[in-house]
């Protein structure tokens, strides 16, 4: 018998991440492993991570990772693109560090069309500090800063990443995808891709957006939570290709 | 003949697998891991059709599928 499924081998072998059951930077990094490992790039890729979650993947991983500071995982990657050009250089952020602390940073970088890639992981709360309020979050949706839920008079409404960098001229490649079955985690993995090779092709700003779940802050179990995606997160944020050229 | 392996230590039991395997093949089990979750086994291994569903939706790459 042959064995025709495994974990990548971009995730040393003999660690267990430190998500909590059901989370999806387990799955999206597994997904960014696989394509590395199918195009061959590890040697040469470098992993900035932001701040929150997104940050445990360092002793998790084998391949190269720096942390920015809060926010600035895009400026980072800036200058390490422009000092290193022939590496390949992908931001890991979440909605608190790409949208909201590093909301500056991050248009900037669209708009200057900086070829680097950017996987932004959309779970629409903020994860590690404990569930506060999160410019995804959906409207009626609990929070920890807001607990009879979002309230657009006083919290505004939820940001679209994708719609707002797709004002821009720059970026090259805008996508939002899910890890919520099997048939979007395919789709995401193929998303994630053709943002490396946007970038080996030196064509610019790539993002991949990717709707996910935070169980814990969302107050639920696993199966629940995948359920919610599907009625409520995915009516909000549409999944498919913002722009392709 | 296809098979499906669980690696129990990586599992933590958010049952991801259960729900997507087309075969019903995957069920929580009785026994805990080091962690203390129930992890996921094969209760009906003959079934497998190896699509890897299972595989690819599983967030710790805990499973690991034959051919």
């Amino acid at each position: 018998m042959e064995k025709i499924y495994s974990r990548t081998k971009t995730i040393q072998e003999d660690k267990v991440s430190g998500f909590c059951p059901g989370c999806m930077h387990s799955t999206v990094v597994k997904l960014i492993g696989e394509v590395m490992e199918e195009m061959d790039v590890v040697e040469k890729t470098v992993m900035v991570t932001g701040i929150g979650c997104c940050g445990l993947h360092m002793d998790y991983i084998a391949y190269d990772t720096i942390t920015a500071p809060h926010g600035r995982a895009t400026a980072v990657a800036t200058g390490m693109k422009r000092s290193s050009p022939d590496s390949l250089i992908f931001t890991y952020q979440g909605d608190g560090d790409f949208a909201s602390i590093g909301l500056g940073e991050s248009i900037s970088a669209a708009n200057r069309g900086e070829n680097i890639t950017v996987i932004f992981i959309n779970n629409g709360i903020y994860g590690m500090t404990g569930g506060q309020l999160a410019p995804t979050t959906l409207l009626g949706m609990k929070a920890s800063t807001a607990p009879k839920g979002r309230v657009a008079e006083e919290h505004g409404y939820p940001m679209h990443m994708c719609e707002i960098l797709n004002q821009l001229t720059a970026p090259a490649y805008l996508v939002r995808t899910s890890c919520n079955t099997p048939q979007n985690v395919i789709k995401t993995k193929a998303a994630i891709k053709k943002a490396f090779q946007n970038q080996l092709d030196g064509k610019g700003f790539s993002m991949v957006e990717i709707v996910t779940s935070c169980p814990t802050n969302w107050g639920m179990d696993a199966l629940t939570a995948l359920d919610f995606i599907e009625e409520k997160m995915l009516p909000e944020f549409p999944l498919g290709v913002i722009r392709d050229r | 003949m296809a098979m499906i392996q669980v690696i129990a230590e990586r599992c933590k039991s958010c049952q991801y697998c259960v729900k997507f395997c087309p075969k019903q093949v995957l069920a929580v089990g009785k026994k805990v891991n080091s962690k203390g979750y129930e992890y996921v086994e094969p209760v009906n291994q003959e079934a497998c059709i190896a699509c890897c569903m299972c595989g690819r939706i599983c967030p710790d790459g805990a499973i690991e599928v034959y051919k």
